[in-house]
């Protein structure tokens, strides 16, 4: 009964809207709390590991390269990827010691997708930036964030092509993506 | 005179712009090729050190001032930089979008105290995204061209930096710090050019000290910072000549699909 409640104390709200207010709540909890830098970023990590899906980011920002690798090569890739999105990811929100985002609304694009639309509100140093959440609900009962679009901006384009760049540098060698990936990972 | 020389540049970007539009170099909009890659990623170099050396303290002390002063600042150059807007507007034939600028543009002048004040907004008036001459060449339907960074102006394309020549004949605000005859016949000496350089100046200025933070987040968090820039700043061109916000659709779903399929 017990472990029961745990479990349901974890789960997201299954409503595309709701799952990102929840989502934004817990990380400026988080954000706000009087714990270390690096508490705040396993915290973020583990919320990150339950709400994004970090395995579709990985294939999708890989491109067709991925057809084209051994499955122990892409094995090591999602690995490599996890850590360095991880640490990206905390990275970024640890910049925000208080933020305050408004969940303005939800537009349906079809079964598989719902853009949740965001306000990160203005402070006396930054300008209100409006961000979007590209819900990912082929599994209605758990919805996963795929990417955010930042005053239309992908994060996840602009990592598919900084790492095709990383690629086309090194005449398709996956092996250079791996060493950058590793270099992130443990700087 | 002055029809003349407009007339003339008109004709010389026209052709520009056909030259290039003929050899289109990317098929994605969001894509580019690269005219000379590593003198483009030597001067991203250059450009940052002098960021880190010049630009960035500069927006830092800019920041330090009261957020009163600094709102205003960015009201009165964000009013006068309306008017390159407008003109725009006018030329992609957005006779909407040329009302609701001018509009904003009188109000914000004369009861906004000079711009100082944004209360067109307040009226109904909604800020809209602003507008150059490179914007307009992409609704005219002028390919991207290739992609480069220029010495301290930073990332371009063929495109864009045609319109930044096109934007200095078609600004207002240039015109009359520009032009001696304007400067007579309104009879003000303080019209001078350098006054032209002092408020693109303060607009870069602002714009740096709105976006250290993520700047920096960037900058830590690339493993390619050259790619992400260019990323990034193809995404938002194409974004604004498009006149789009629906992020949804920046990013066409096709691009997900095969990986939903498998």
């Amino acid at each position: 009964m017990l472990i029961a409640l745990q479990v349901e104390s974890f789960a997201y709200s299954t409503d595309p809207k709701q799952f990102i207010a929840e989502i934004t709540s817990e990380a400026k909890e988080i954000l706000n709390s009087s714990n270390s830098k690096k508490i705040k970023g396993e915290q973020l990590s583990e919320m990150a590991l339950k709400t994004v899906d970090i395995k579709g980011l990985a294939y999708y920002t890989l491109g067709g390269k991925r057809k084209e690798i051994s499955s122990e090569e892409l094995k090591k890739y999602e690995k490599l990827f996890e850590g360095y999105f991880l640490k990206s990811f905390t990275s970024r929100l640890t910049d925000y010691s208080d933020p305050k985002i408004d969940v303005l609304s939800a537009e349906i694009i079809n079964e598989k997708y719902t853009i949740v639309k965001t306000l990160l509100l203005a402070t006396d140093k930054k300008p209100e930036v409006r961000i979007n959440w590209r819900v990912y609900t082929k599994n209605p009962d758990k919805p996963l964030i795929r990417d955010l679009t930042i005053e239309g901006l992908s994060l996840a384009r602009t990592q598919k092509e900084e790492f095709a760049s990383i690629l086309s540098a090194n005449n398709d060698n996956i092996n250079a993506l791996f060493e950058k990936l590793e270099e992130f990972v443990n700087q | 005179m002055m029809l003349g020389r407009i007339k003339v540049l008109f004709s010389a970007i026209a052709l520009i712009v056909l030259m290039y539009s003929s050899h289109t170099l990317a098929d994605d909009k969001y894509t580019a090729n690269e005219c000379f890659e590593n003198f483009s990623r030597g001067t991203l170099k250059f450009n940052q050190g002098l960021d880190k050396a010049i630009f960035k303290p500069i927006a830092k002390g800019y920041r330090a001032l009261p957020v009163p002063i600094r709102t205003g600042t960015s009201n009165v150059v964000g009013n006068l930089r309306s008017l390159l807007t407008l003109s725009n507007n006018l030329l992609q034939g957005d006779l909407r979008g040329a009302g609701n600028t001018a509009g904003r543009f009188l109000v914000n002048s004369t009861v906004g105290i000079l711009g100082i004040f944004d209360p067109a907004t307040h009226m109904g008036l909604a800020k809209k995204g602003k507008e150059d001459f490179g914007q307009t060449l992409g609704v005219w339907g002028a390919d991207t061209g290739c992609y480069f960074v220029l010495p301290i102006l930073g990332p371009t394309t063929t495109r864009d930096a045609v319109g930044l020549v096109g934007n200095v004949f078609i600004d207002p605000v240039y015109q009359l710090t520009h032009n001696t005859e304007t400067d007579i016949i309104i009879g003000n000496d303080n019209l001078q050019e350098h006054n032209y350089y002092y408020y693109k100046g303060t607009d870069a200025v602002d714009f740096r000290s709105k976006n250290i933070e993520s700047i920096d987040s960037l900058e830590r968090n690339s493993i390619d910072f050259y790619a992400s820039v260019k990323s990034l700043y193809l995404q938002n061109r194409a974004q604004k000549i498009s006149n789009s916000m629906k992020s949804g659709k920046t990013q066409e779903d096709s691009d997900w699909e095969e990986i939903d399929n498998q």
